[in-house]
């Protein structure tokens, strides 16, 4: 399957130049440890369990951006975009192997956070990790292409947060529903139909955002 | 030239739009009954029509995006931008309306009760961006592409906002809140109907003037160059 | 006038307002449009005036 064969090598070159480079991640585990304890400063006293789980998503959505904010980056920096973009496999692949290296840099930082949560606030559970794998998912889709967008614009760091929030609504009232109700496999539900849709419009529409 | 109304459809647009509107605001203040709700009902007959027809623009919007991907028609990226353009028109004007009825009904100008009044807002923010973006992109082919496969996200995040605020719901605000059923008695809904049509009219009529004013930007602009 | 009617009035104002701006938009459209076709028409007369010069003489 040669269209697979495409998609692996392209993660695999965003994963060995994020592990050359180490700017990225660091960046982003950083980042979300520092909003953690950010939020404990955030709450009142008397706050209860459940705005801690809430203001966790909304780490998560920003420590999402700071990664995709990077997502292009090399390639515009190199000027290889062009390069891929005329390169006899689909364009398609191009954003399918970005997304899954955007998903493995955002699970690494969340394989540090959810424990940090864990530690600073309690109560991660097997429904709310549930709901930050699909919403994970999700993010790294509609995140990809996205920043694809943004790039093609003049105010690119500007840009990408007001294009991603409006669209990352959806993933957050799935996750905190997942995270914090009593019947959580609604919003995992939802989560997963959030996830199948975008997925393909993002998948059916790459091409167009990158070429003329 | 020719003034017959076949020949001029801009102008008969405007003269149905004009005779719709009167119709329906007659209709509304001296036919429609006053129900149990009192007179507070009666924004309804617009807020509701209105929108409904941002909906109706975002989906046409939409539809010319398609047009711009799939057939690569040059006119549709104008014609997407300017029905999405008057779809955030009509979509503040929802948010103005539904807050002046939110202000008398509950006693503030925002209410996250409000399914619509949420939805238009993330819509807003969604097509605010929308702006953001194609001002930010060079104009030619790619910022016809990259708004239309835009304008296409906002077609598909309509219906799943919609259930993901009333999702949200659940968590927010576990108290009862009552809606404002469509029970309409026939002759309301009558009234409804020629309030909509008209306010859709007005829609198509705003966007043919916006639609010519922008070609005839561009024909100024080609002609200054060929005279240069 | 009871709040009520107040706010339904409200509403209703508020829509016409929108409806007018536009008009108002339009017309500033309009004279911004005259005045430039009037200087392309300029650009076209003097265009003219040249070629009638340059084969005249």
């Amino acid at each position: 399957m040669n269209y697979f064969a495409d998609v692996g090598a392209l993660a695999r070159k965003d994963l060995l130049l994020e592990l050359r480079a180490r700017d990225t991640l660091p960046a982003m585990l950083l980042f979300v440890l520092s909003t953690l304890v950010i939020f404990h400063f955030v709450l009142p006293g008397d706050s209860s369990e459940l705005a801690a789980k809430g203001l966790l998503w909304v780490a998560i959505v920003f420590t999402a951006l700071l990664g995709l904010s990077r997502a292009f980056a090399a390639e515009r920096e190199q000027g290889v975009i062009d390069g891929l973009v005329l390169a006899p496999s689909d364009r398609s692949a191009i954003w399918f192997g970005k997304a899954l290296s955007v998903l493995a840099f955002l699970g690494l930082a969340e394989l540090v956070a959810l424990p940090a949560f864990g530690l600073f606030f309690g109560g991660v559970d097997g429904p709310m990790v549930a709901g930050i794998v699909l919403a994970d998912v999700g993010i790294a889709a509609v995140g990809t292409l996205l920043a694809a967008m943004a790039a093609a614009s003049r105010a690119r760091e500007l840009l990408l947060p007001l294009l991603f929030l409006p669209l990352a609504i959806p993933i957050v009232v799935g996750g905190v529903g997942a995270s914090v109700t009593d019947d959580p496999s609604r919003y995992v539900g939802f989560l997963a139909l959030y996830d199948a849709l975008f997925a393909i419009i993002c998948w059916a529409s790459f091409e167009y955002v990158v070429t003329e | 030239m020719s003034t017959s109304l076949r020949n001029n459809r801009l102008a008969a647009l405007a003269l149905l739009a004009f005779a719709l509107v009167v119709s329906s605001i007659a209709l509304v203040f001296f036919y429609a009954p006053v129900d149990a709700d009192g007179l507070n009902q009666k924004i309804f007959y617009f807020h509701v029509g209105i929108a409904l027809t941002a909906y109706a623009c975002f989906a046409w919007g939409g539809w010319k995006a398609l047009r711009v991907l799939w057939k690569r028609d040059a006119d549709a990226d104008l014609e997407s931008y300017v029905a999405i353009h008057q779809g955030v028109i009509f979509g503040a004007l929802t948010l103005v309306t539904g807050s002046i009825w939110a202000r008398y009904r509950w006693g503030h100008w925002w209410e996250w009760h409000e399914d619509q009044l949420v939805l238009f807002l993330v819509l807003f923010l969604f097509y605010a961006a929308y702006f953001m973006l194609r001002f930010s992109v060079p104009p030619g082919p790619r910022r016809a592409n990259v708004s239309a496969v835009y304008a296409l996200f906002g077609v598909a995040l309509v219906p799943v906002s919609i259930l993901a605020i009333r999702l949200s719901e659940r968590f927010i605000h576990p108290v009862a809140f009552d809606r404002h059923g469509p029970n309409m008695a026939g002759s309301q809904f009558f009234t409804f109907c020629v309030s909509w049509a008209a306010l859709l009219t007005l829609a198509a009529l705003l966007y043919h003037v916006e639609l010519a004013g922008k070609r005839i930007d561009i024909r100024m602009r080609e002609l200054r160059e060929a005279l240069r | 006038m009871t709040t009520e009617e107040k706010y339904v009035a409200a509403a209703y104002l508020v829509i016409f307002a929108v409806v007018l701006a536009y008009v108002v938009i339009i017309a500033l459209k309009l004279q911004r449009l005259e005045r430039e076709l009037a200087e392309l028409a300029e650009l076209a007369r003097d265009r003219q005036d040249e070629r009638e010069a340059v084969s005249v003489g």
